[in-house]
């Protein structure tokens, strides 16, 4: 037999010092670790800006102590001024959308376990990797420094509609150097994830080991391919918008300037320029960029819950199918995001039906870990929650795209706060619950310590339920008719619903508050926790087959051989209920190799 | 559910043939004299760069519907002679990648052992070098030319996106020039040590921007 | 522990319908003609996501009850059926239903759409900037003066930039703050905006449409109940979003007729 294993690798020597080993490293086990610690950060920023938006929409006139330290001009005694307002929540979507559910789900976890999953010593073009997260780190430093310019960020949301992002200064506090400031940010930001790309791609067509076939990679490897191919088109369109948009401030172009604009009764100096141009730029990435925070997810989840099922799913394939067909949709919908735009109304309807069909795919997911679920033999544990947990966020999440799919009733819910119950429960809270159930599943292979369940669980608790509090009430308020991006309520009939806004604000509170018990027990865990096994969860896959926390280049040298599919659970003759996909020995179970 | 466990089992290759010969190391492929042409086994950088192509495509793309949806909603757009010194440039692009094409199968012959020296191939690259920055000149010459007849940046939508258009393919032209230098970098050392596919992946890369330039002027041509 | 998922999930499953059943919260009564396709189609919407978002999350809590943590001499059992009845099911069941909600709600979206405003509907300019609606009614020649953008001037209140020495079409126009229509005739609302993005949001009259800066879009709607409503922007605009609102006020033909003579007369 021809032993590839027996070839060593490049024999490649692990960097020594501190800043080649830990700053500028070309090993994807530490770009990604920078990766989900970048993301870390950001997550922090973006939840205590959400927590400063929530307790100004609930008491408006509260002095909410320490902000006047943030922007003296912005919070005057402690209290949000309107467009200081709406300046903090355009940088909370920019933070949590680029920084949090673009970087961790994909370009932390999928940087670091890629490669083992692939059976690769490392990412096929290392030295691109660290300069994407570090491209990346530019980034979010621009756009952090929004922040700190004399006025400030800019307060034109995440979406940054022209013409009231492109007029600059005259449009609004922020606009100016604010603006110019985020637009750069993102350009910066879609060249680092599009250098990301480059290597998930090339890594899993050919840095696959001996017999790791396309069917034999494990669903977050197809998970993060579907991902990256997508980010590859979404980003590659992204970015050309954001030039436009610089140019449109500091060089006096028109691309998304119409002519005739009057601004605080000065006719402006721009011509001819096409609104909708950008919001068709936008939103082309705008909705591929929902999958890739949300496709990862699906990896991870059903990674997780496969491992603690103790069986593999009913069906393999219909998953990555079901992942790639909303790939491949996620482009043809992303006109439903402009049903009120002013576009041809019958294009309304052309993107309308695509959307309904991305309810095909998945529903075939949910049906799929759902009928798993039936007959196994489910362990309970914080990861095996926080998946469980994510089915049933992304359920809700989804339903209620029913809703916002068909442009006759989105004349009534767009801009309200039905639209940001919608898409926080199905894009950030669905991702971040698979962020968590892979934090907690291999955190032990990561640092070789386990983590503590106690708290986990408590931590677990609190975000499930949290969440729903959060952002179900979001919808009922969003069906009253209550519009979201107002920093105060000030409509007749808003006054009645001040009290679900209270509620809100305390639930997010707390929900927020328990997130310290997960960064403590990340932190408590990482140094003092129980030592991990190499394979804590009984998995099959190879990133359980070396050790925790895995060597330098991975398979120390040699280069695994897969002899199996991904999730050879349940098989009875076995020592255990499952066999390893690179041990050599050969099944012959009832359901067969898939 | 009955399931029996064998001793050892053949990794299925012949299921995966294309898997074979995965490794991702480097192999030596020839040696001769004081040269040597590192093959390396793995395709990857073959995959990279027909991904980075397909970015590059998607970012034209993008540029490419703006400019269509602009012209479009817009009356303000002002139809100008292209500057005559594209042609040449054009003409200039093109002659550089067959150079480019003449050092590589140069390069590849030194590999195989038919060609003795290292200073042809090398002589084709330093052409191809020259060729790719006088490309460069005659596009600042064309912005030149353009800013003599008074058109600048924002003058109208349509010398915007000229300047958009050749400035953002000249940025991608410079990194292959950049790569170009590195691989006479490489072919110019005491003992020069190159992997064959470097040299393939910055020839894709190159052919790709001329044909991107052919199609970009086509562009230019038929709208402005 | 399982258990204790299972019955979390049920109390939120349960929880969440509860303010639907109950009609908590809800739009207010429609008052226009084609509203009453959107609000059907709004129901039958809500009927099938609820009943699917609770069969899921009330058959994963059943399940996540009945299996987890089982015994270890507990054998794995297969899902009657297996893969290809799920995915059999949602292509066939889910799929085709939900299909069919969307192509049928196109009606609704039809309705308002795809049918141009009858001959003598009445028009209204609507324009929208920073931070107030403002509304020019044609007067007595039926038509509208043209703007200059140059003349804009809200400090002398011209706020749609008016010619009225010159343009002999400008001198009888109606400029008001709000929007009042007579009940029962279609109003042509043409809309304009002055600086950036706005929009333009009745709950009341089911319709929502933004003001696209360089591009005069236009919607028709007839309001058949007389009264005061609120007028919202829902398109970010800027510091004074929240607070952008104007009224519509329906009234009798001869209420509006004598508010029109007023508000001439004030011109």
């Amino acid at each position: 037999m021809h032993d590839k294993s027996a070839h060593a690798a490049r024999h490649r020597v692990p960097p020594t010092g501190f800043i080649r080993k830990y700053i500028f490293s070309t090993d994807h086990k530490v770009i990604g670790e920078q990766y989900y610690g970048l993301a870390l950060a950001a997550v922090f920023i973006g939840m205590v800006l959400s927590w400063i938006m929530r307790i100004h929409l609930a008491w408006p006139a509260a002095a909410i102590p320490g902000m006047q330290l943030l922007s003296k001009n912005g919070a005057p005694g402690g209290v949000l001024t309107p467009e200081y307002y709406l300046q903090l929540m355009t940088m909370h979507g920019t933070i949590m959308v680029f920084f949090v559910l673009t970087t961790a789900p994909l370009a932390g976890f999928g940087n670091y376990f890629l490669p083992i999953q692939v059976g690769a010593e490392d990412m096929p073009f290392p030295r691109l990797n660290m300069l994407s997260f570090w491209v990346t780190f530019g980034a979010f430093l621009v756009a952090i420094a929004a922040f700190f310019v004399p006025q400030g960020p800019p307060l034109s949301g995440w979406t940054a509609y022209a013409p009231l992002s492109a007029l600059g200064e005259v449009a609004g506090p922020g606009q100016g150097t604010g603006q110019v400031l985020w637009a750069v940010s993102i350009a910066i930001f879609c060249v680092g994830q599009l250098l990301g790309t480059l290597n998930f791609i090339s890594a899993t067509l050919d840095m696959r080991c001996q017999g790791m076939g396309l069917m034999r990679l494990p669903l977050t490897v197809w998970a993060w391919f579907i991902t990256a191919c997508i980010s590859l088109t979404a980003f590659a369109v992204l970015m050309p918008a954001c030039i436009l948009l610089v140019l449109d401030h500091v060089a006096g172009t028109s691309f998304f300037v119409p002519s005739n604009l009057v601004v605080n009764d000065q006719l402006q100096p721009h011509a001819g320029g096409s609104t909708l141009l950008w919001q068709h730029l936008f939103w082309f990435f705008g909705h591929p960029e929902v999958y890739i925070a949300i496709v990862p997810a699906m990896g991870i989840v059903s990674h997780v819950l496969i491992t603690n099922m103790r069986r593999p799913l009913l069906s393999h394939k219909a998953i990555i199918y079901s992942m790639v067909a909303i790939a491949f949709l996620s482009y043809m919908v992303y006109g439903h995001h402009m049903f009120v735009s002013g576009m041809n109304p019958y294009s309304s309807i052309a993107f309308s039906l695509p959307t309904l069909a991305i309810t095909i795919p998945s529903t075939i997911m949910v049906l799929i870990w759902i009928g798993s679920l039936y007959g196994s033999k489910l362990r309970i544990n914080t990861a095996s929650l926080f998946a469980l947990g994510f089915i049933s966020m992304f359920v809700s999440g989804g339903i209620t795209g029913f809703f916002l799919a068909q442009p006759s009733l989105d004349i009534m819910l767009h801009a309200t706060y039905f639209v940001v119950g919608h898409f926080h429960l199905v894009m950030a809270v669905a991702a971040l619950f698979g962020i968590f159930a892979g934090t907690y599943f291999w955190f032990p292979k990561v640092t070789g310590r386990m983590m503590n369940e106690t708290l986990g669980k408590v931590h677990f608790w609190f975000t499930f339920v949290g969440a729903y509090c959060i952002f179900m009430p979001f919808h009922y308020l969003g069906m009253a008719g209550n519009v979201r991006r107002y920093q105060a309520f000030v409509d007749d009939f808003m006054a009645p619903l001040m009290p679900v806004h209270k509620f809100i604000t305390i639930a997010a509170l707390i929900t927020g508050a328990a997130q310290l018990i997960f960064l403590y027990n990340l932190i408590h865990s990482r140094f003092w926790g129980e030592l991990a096994p190499q394979n804590p969860w009984e998995g099959t896959s190879l990133e359980w087959s070396i050790p925790s926390p895995p060597p330098f280049d991975n398979f120390a040298g040699k280069l695994p051989v897969v002899y199996h599919d991904p999730y050879q659970y349940d098989i009875e003759g076995a020592t255990n209920d499952y066999v390893m996909q690179d041990s050599p020995a050969s099944i012959n179970s009832v359901r067969g190799e898939k | 559910m009955t399931t029996t466990v064998h001793e050892r089992q053949q990794p299925d290759s012949a299921r995966y043939p294309a898997q074979a010969d995965f490794g991702g190391h480097g192999n030596v492929t020839s040696e001769s004299g004081s040269w040597r042409a590192v093959e390396d086994r793995s395709p990857a950088s073959r995959t990279g760069i027909w991904v980075g192509l397909a970015a590059i495509t998607m970012t034209f793309a993008a540029f490419t519907s703006a400019m269509v949806v602009r012209q479009g909603s817009s009356t303000d757009w002002r139809h100008f002679a292209l500057p005559s010194v594209l042609y040449l440039n054009t003409a200039i692009l093109l002659t550089s990648s067959v150079t480019l094409e003449l050092a590589r199968q140069r390069v590849r012959w030194l590999a195989r052992g038919l060609q003795p020296r290292c200073a042809i191939p090398l002589l084709w690259l330093y052409v191809t070098l020259g060729l790719g920055w006088l490309f460069v000149v005659g596009q600042y010459a064309a912005w030149l030319k353009l800013r003599s007849e008074g058109l600048y940046l924002a003058t109208s939508p349509s010398s915007s996106f000229f300047y958009l258009f050749t400035a953002i393919h000249a940025i991608h032209v410079l990194g292959g020039l950049a790569g170009l230098m590195v691989v006479v970098w490489r072919f110019s050392r005491p003992v020069p040590t190159l992997r064959l596919s470097t040299v393939s992946t910055v020839s894709y890369y190159w052919h790709f921007m001329d044909l991107l330039w052919v199609y970009l002027l086509f562009l230019l041509w038929t709208r402005i | 522990m399982g258990k204790v998922f299972a019955a979390t999930l049920i109390v939120i499953a349960l929880a969440s319908a509860m303010p639907i059943i109950l009609h908590t919260w809800e739009p207010p009564a429609d008052i226009s003609t084609h509203g009453r396709l959107i609000d059907e189609q709004m129901s039958e919407t809500m009927a099938e996501a609820g009943v699917a978002f609770l069969a899921a999350q009330l058959i994963l809590a059943w399940l996540v009850w009945r299996f987890s943590n089982r015994p270890k001499n507990e054998k794995i059992q297969h899902f009657p059926g297996g893969a290809r009845g799920l995915v059999a099911a949602a292509v066939l069941v889910v799929g085709i239903e939900v299909m069919a909600l969307g192509i049928f709600g196109a009606k609704a979206w039809a309705a308002i759409y795809f049918t141009p405003p009858s001959a003598n509907a009445l028009p209204i300019q609507a324009q929208a900037g920073q931070f107030a609606f403002y509304f020019r009614y044609p007067g007595a020649d039926g038509k509208f003066g043209p703007i200059h953008p140059e003349m804009v001037n809200e400090g002398n209140l011209n706020f749609f930039g008016l010619d009225t020495t010159h343009d002999a079409d400008s001198k009888d126009d109606i400029v008001t703050a709000e929007l009042a229509v007579p009940v029962n005739r279609e109003i042509h609302l043409l809309m304009h905006s002055k600086d950036v993005g706005h929009s333009f949001f009745i709950r009341e009259l089911r319709i929502q449409q933004d003001f696209v800066p360089g591009l005069d879009l236009a919607v028709h709607f007839t309001a058949t109940k007389p009264g005061k409503y609120e007028i919202l922007c829902t398109q970010l605009c800027g510091l004074g979003h929240y607070n952008m609102k104007a009224y519509l006020k329906v009234m009798s033909q001869s209420d509006f007729d004598n508010w029109l003579k007023q508000k001439a007369a004030l011109q």
